[in-house]
């Protein structure tokens, strides 16, 4: 276990940082890690660009928010160990869903689509009063207590999010070395060939989007719990494009660039305002995004990548990137 | 019967404004694979810069030359400073375009505010007219809007299918490759169609902002109606984007009357339906 003493680091965190730190920032970093990193998996194995993870997301936690305690009075309230997986299977319902939409598509038109389904899903949760609730969406909602423990708690939701996301990379790993993952990495490199060996194409690319479903609903779930609320502007452009910018600056070719994408955007977020107005925040991100798109379009992890490469050159091995 | 009619003619109305919207989109698109994810934001600075200039000049046509003018050296200015230094990449382009829609939208914000404008209509085109044989009143701006649509659509397809230049960009959607190895200035094509589809986006963003009106978000409004009918009707061809809009248009106008919570799934049933049956959409040529 090479990744051990980062992980005894970041096991230790609760003990060196206060609540703000902890929650605002390590929790919100490793939530929005989570949901990248549906992308940065479809984006490294599959090599499709999806804009549809919000929706994704946004899928799992309006079904915790309506089969959920709520202060909107809309959908009945199930016991959380049934909400959550029922959140976790519509997750990856949409994603399959979405995956065979789009089956056909590669590149920027998979782009476009993606990018189309995310946004009518958007419009939807704003026009449609009976399920999502409109505007306002739900708000009250609360992370389940277990054993008399609360999970909203700074530490317990801090703990909870950083074992959903080793599970999730861990899964992720497992997941593209098994023959299933194999296949959808060579419809990746060489989709004609995998044709021409009879291998369906449509089974592993609904699959991959499903695996992608399925990891951005337990991301989603996290963070319905972690803002107490969800609404449209919880699936909106907004969240759409900020998942993208964090897998951009972090690295698309590479599943940890989720997570090294979300705590650079965290820590912008965070203390752009004293940089500058908090209102140009997005002049700044943009800003940022445009740089990382010009000058490393690898991101931070195949700039960190390249610079080890650079000081080992003989240790380490050429990765071989698409 | 008459709220039928209404609802049909505010379809036209939108598939109009989809069609003006769309057309540069595709354009792009077509002639260099250039997903110009910031042309909802040329839209809406179009539509800004019109608003602007018809409060100062009291000029309603000086006013949608001036947006399509900005609209144009906008786009002009995105293809030379940015999307032309990677061509070929188009996932970068892609991203980089997002990254300009970012900052365009915020900056517009920062100068316009928050609030929704509406250009204040000639003498001309604000009442309404009643319509023969079906017997309903209708805003003249949005006949005027219609009709609008038809010339420009009439005009791109002259120029594309009868001068010289439009012969040069189906030369490049065809072959590209073919073109630059004649020796045509590739670049300068590009951006001068980069510069043309910024114009058709910033005079619809002035129209939109007449016959509607504009505030922030209007720009991802018009950009995902884009990508949805040039999906539906076939990327690059401007009947297709006419059809497309129609289509786009009329469905969504149509929910929104008939069941109002549900509007948004009607045109993503159709882009549903378009891509299943034919991924390239209805008019658009498959990939080689």
């Amino acid at each position: 276990m090479k990744n051990a003493p980062l992980l005894a680091v970041l096991l230790a965190l609760p003990l060196f940082l206060n609540d703000f730190w902890l929650t605002q920032v390590a929790t919100r970093a490793l939530i929005l890690g989570i949901t990248a990193l549906s992308l940065s998996f479809l984006a490294t194995y599959l090599g499709v660009v999806s804009f549809a993870q919000a929706m994704m997301a946004g899928i799992a936690g309006y079904t915790i928010a309506y089969f959920g305690p709520n202060t909107v009075a809309i959908g009945w309230e199930l016991p959380f160990w049934l909400s959550i997986p029922l959140a976790l299977v519509l997750a990856t319902l949409a994603g399959a869903l979405t995956g065979l939409v789009a089956r056909r598509s590669r590149g920027i038109y998979a782009i476009m689509i993606t990018l189309a389904i995310g946004v009518a899903f958007f419009y939807l949760t704003r026009q449609n009063y009976s399920l999502f609730n409109g505007w306002t969406g739900f708000s009250g909602v609360r992370a389940p207590q277990v054993f008399g423990l609360n999970l909203r708690a700074p530490v317990p939701l801090y703990l909870m999010t950083l074992a959903v996301a080793v599970a999730a990379l861990v899964l992720v790993a497992g997941f593209v070395r098994s023959p299933l993952g194999l296949t959808i990495q060579a419809l990746r490199d060489a989709p004609g060939r995998v044709r021409a060996l009879g291998i369906p194409a449509l089974g592993p690319i609904v699959a991959a989007f499903a695996f992608s479903g399925f990891i951005a609903g337990a991301g989603g779930i996290l963070n319905v719990w972690y803002n107490e609320r969800i609404s449209s502007f919880s699936v909106g452009l907004g969240p759409i494009i900020d998942i993208l910018i964090i897998c951009v600056i972090g690295g698309l070719r590479h599943p940890a660039g989720a997570f090294i994408g979300a705590i650079a955007f965290v820590l912008l977020e965070t203390f752009a305002v004293d940089l500058i107005d908090r209102d140009r925040f997005n002049t700044l991100i943009g800003l940022v995004l445009l740089a990382i798109v010009m000058l490393a379009p690898n991101g931070l992890q195949g700039m960190a990548a390249a610079l080890v490469a650079r000081l080992r050159p003989r240790a380490a091995t050429p990765k071989t990137s698409i | 019967m008459t709220l039928f009619f209404i609802v049909t003619l505010n379809g036209l109305t939108l598939a109009a404004l989809y069609f003006l919207a769309a057309t540069g989109f595709s354009l792009i698109f077509g002639l260099m694979r250039t997903v110009n994810m910031a042309h909802g934001a040329l839209l809406l600075l179009g539509g800004y810069v019109g608003f602007s200039v018809v409060e100062a000049t009291g000029s309603w046509g000086l006013g949608v030359i001036a947006g399509g003018l900005a609209a144009a050296l906008a786009g002009a200015l995105v293809q030379f400073g940015i999307l032309g230094w990677m061509q070929g990449d188009e996932l970068r382009q892609t991203l980089a375009s997002i990254a300009i829609s970012i900052i365009m939208a915020d900056l517009m914000l920062w100068h316009w505010g928050g609030i929704t404008y509406q250009v204040t209509l000639p003498e001309l085109l604000s009442g309404g007219q009643r319509l023969p044989l079906l017997g309903v009143g209708y805003a003249s701006i949005r006949l005027a809007l219609m009709a609008f649509a038809l010339v420009i659509g009439v005009a791109l397809w002259f120029l594309i299918q009868k001068t010289r230049f439009g012969a040069v960009i189906r030369a490049g959607v065809d072959d590209q490759a073919m073109l630059r190895a004649l020796g045509f200035p590739i670049k300068r094509i590009f951006i001068s169609v980069f510069a043309l589809g910024g114009m058709l986006a910033g005079m619809a963003g002035v129209v939109a902002a007449s016959a509607l009106s504009i505030a922030p978000g209007t720009d991802l409004q018009f950009l995902l109606s884009s990508l949805v009918v040039v999906i539906v009707g076939g990327m690059g061809s401007v009947g297709g984007a006419a059809l497309g809009a129609l289509l786009v248009g009329l469905a969504e106008q149509y929910g929104l009357a008939y069941a109002p919570t549900y509007g948004a799934v009607f045109t993503f049933a159709i882009m549903v339906l378009v891509l299943a049956v034919r991924p390239q959409g209805l008019l658009g040529r498959a990939e080689k």
